[in-house]
């Protein structure tokens, strides 16, 4: 047996180019879902397969990679798929937002706001909004041909009328460009409205739904609500407890097991740029390092 | 002082040596080598080849050892090496009805042309455990004998003959194949794409589903027409040389169910196919496929659809161990930031439920 030999970014270039006009459509048509001819991967279906094919497609020998996971660099998948680039591509990669021209993350949106040029490739895991109303592809492929997306809105109408809210916390459904219900993979909504009129290309993978779609910079996304139950995001109120900031997204850190709790970003690369910068909150971290080597 | 969780890169790294040292396990015991695997454990190598979908008796004992003898695992590393070959053409049609056969039954006829061969099988075999077996064993050598020769005749082309059994679908000469490996899935799906899923499907899935078409529901009366096991030619069109050449044998099992009848005002009634063909000796997989081709075949032979097994979307979209255990496994993966936004809601939900019910008590009390 020969040790097999694998191409830039591991797929092959015909691979690659299926991909890439996959994602071409996508762009032209955003939010509308492109099935893709998705390949198995050297890491589990739900590890985000679809968020590295489409990096892998994409990147460039010149490009920056950031990968995260919970909107920290640190998370062991991340760690994962951030070393899969680095020995697959050579690429450098980089903690840093403001740094990174691809940025592959699951379930967040990095806090700082993302500029011309970088893509931002999501991990989806169930790419289909409507799928939990309705299990059939043949269905819900019928439902967004015909913009026929009244159960949505039953769905949410039905929230409030049990709840009181929209009981839909993470994976809020969007509508893009006016047109296409869309998924916007298992962000919390305190997200949403980061991908309406966002500067950077967005892209969304899903490897063992085998789709792909997009959203081009600068395009309207509208989280669905009623104008007597607008969309409104969840935040905890309070400050991070490391940097001071009132606007971030904010993990729960259980301290001890009589309900002592902190909240601290979830972005790690926005916390520590903030402490770096002088901001403080009301817990001292640990001193940290600023990390933008390979690997 | 708090201090953020750091360090997965190391994590990561101590756990893989961990693993290593655990499939290595105690080593004062000598190492399995793939020559054993392929050999003493060729059934589940069998496996392994089928629903990692490559012919590769070696790849596929590397793979079950790498795994730890986890045959899931062993398929998805299979796989994930597939999925980087080239691809550069369809083998011609194999046929079976010139197997090299080394076994073949029929549940339907007592006497068939070329006989009945029970060859190595563990039907009627008592299942006690042979204590014999925890040492080095030892059988005694087989005699052998010059291979039958010329064509077993299969059992469905016998009923074919007097139009007792629908003809199999022929495609169009020339027509190209599906791949669902080249080409995403789209529904209503075409019988080859749907036998590519099926010979590729988890077995203990299609066990269950056909299991549960005989228990009725989507039950179609079926009859094990024959099943055969043995080796065939693989041939292959080379357009520069402008003939076939030899590629080499495969060992194939196919099952070829014979069903209920179909018939209408036009046209005699006659039975109908369900087909199993799986790589090696897999006799339940490729019976299990064959039952629920059968049952999937509902919308095409006009029956009405109301069991799992003959819903073509539910069977062909969850057939997929590689796919299943990925989704079912990645739940071990961080959820911190959706359960945060769930906590959230919950506990808005639960303050105003409090609220409400301490103002309904205030209010009760008020009128009392």
């Amino acid at each position: 047996m020969t040790a097999p030999v694998y191409n830039f970014a591991y797929l092959d270039e015909q691979t690659k180019r299926m991909i890439r006009r996959a994602i071409l459509k996508a762009i032209a048509i955003p939010g509308y879902q492109v099935p893709f001819a998705s390949r198995e991967m050297p890491m589990p279906y739900g590890w985000g397969t679809g968020g590295v094919q489409v990096t892998a497609a994409i990147l460039g020998p010149t490009d920056t990679l950031k990968v995260i996971d919970q909107g920290s660099d640190d998370t062991t998948n991340a760690i994962s798929i951030r070393k899969f680039f680095a020995k697959t591509a050579g690429v450098s990669t980089t903690t840093s937002t403001a740094d990174a021209t691809v940025i592959q993350t699951r379930h967040r949106i990095p806090e700082a706001a993302l500029s011309e040029g970088q893509v931002l490739v999501y991990q989806v895991p169930i790419p289909e909004p409507l799928r939990f109303l309705e299990p059939r592809e043949t269905e819900t492929r019928r439902m967004h041909a015909l913009s026929e997306y009244g159960l949505m809105h039953v769905k949410l109408y039905e929230d409030i009328a049990r709840f009181g809210h929209i009981a839909t916390s993470y994976a809020y459904p969007v509508k893009v460009n006016g047109r296409y219900v869309m998924d916007p993979s298992p962000t919390p909504k305190f997200d949403n409205p980061k991908m309406d009129n966002c500067a950077a290309l967005q892209l969304f993978g899903a490897g063992r739904e085998k789709r792909i779609y997009a959203i081009p910079p600068y395009t309207t996304v509208v989280s669905l609500d009623f104008e007597d139950h607008p969309f409104a995001r969840y935040r905890h109120e309070a400050p991070c407890a490391l940097c001071g900031a009132d606007d971030s997204y904010l993990d729960e850190i259980v301290t001890d097991d009589r309900g002592g709790r902190m909240f601290v970003c979830s972005d790690t690369d926005y916390c520590e740029t903030r402490q770096a910068s002088g901001h403080r909150g009301s817990e001292r971290a640990a001193p940290h390092k600023k990390d933008h080597a390979h690997g | 002082m708090y201090v953020a969780v750091k360090g997965g890169e190391r994590a990561i790294e101590n756990a893989h040596r961990m693993l290593t040292h655990e499939r290595r396990g105690d080593r004062d015991i000598p190492e399995l080598s793939l020559d054993q695997i392929s050999g003493q454990l060729s059934l589940g190598v069998d496996r392994v080849m089928v629903e990692g979908s490559l012919y590769d008796r070696n790849l596929a004992a590397l793979a079950i050892k790498q795994a730890r003898g986890d045959l899931i695992e062993a398929i998805f590393l299979v796989r994930a090496f597939r999925a980087t070959l080239p691809r550069f053409g369809a083998s011609e049609p194999v046929d079976t009805s010139v197997m090299q056969v080394r076994r073949r039954v029929s549940s339907t006829f007592k006497e068939i042309p070329g006989g009945q061969i029970l060859g190595p099988t563990f039907d009627y075999t008592h299942r006690l455990l042979d204590p014999q077996l925890a040492e080095i064993s030892d059988p005694d050598a087989l005699e052998t004998a010059e291979p039958l020769a010329g064509v077993t005749p299969r059992v469905t082309d016998i009923l074919g003959r007097d139009g007792l059994i629908e003809p199999s679908p022929q495609t169009e000469p020339g027509a190209s194949v599906g791949d669902i490996t080249r080409d995403p899935l789209d529904f209503p799906a075409d019988r080859d794409l749907r036998l590519q899923n099926l010979s590729r499907a988890d077995e203990g899935f299609l066990l269950a589903l056909g299991y549960s078409t005989q228990r009725g529901y989507g039950r179609n009366h079926p009859f094990a027409g024959e099943i055969r096991f043995g080796d065939v030619d693989v041939e292959f069109m080379a357009e520069d040389a402008g003939f076939v050449v030899p590629l080499g044998a495969i060992a194939l099992t196919e099952c070829q169910m014979v069903n209920q009848f179909k018939g209408s005002a036009t046209e005699a009634p006659c039975f109908t196919r369900g087909y199993g063909l799986a790589f090696g000796q897999s006799e339940r997989k490729a019976m299990s496929m064959a039952l629920v081709d059968r049952a999937l075949r509902a919308r095409e032979l006009g029956e009405e659809a109301i069991a799992p097994a003959q819903d073509e979307e539910f069977v062909m979209s969850h057939s997929d161990n590689v796919q299943a255990t990925g989704f079912v496994e990645h739940l071990k993966l961080p959820h911190y930031v959706d359960f945060q936004s769930e906590l959230g809601l919950l506990r808005k939900l639960r303050a105003e439920f409090a609220e409400l019910t301490t103002a309904d008590k205030q209010i009760q009390e008020a009128a009392e």
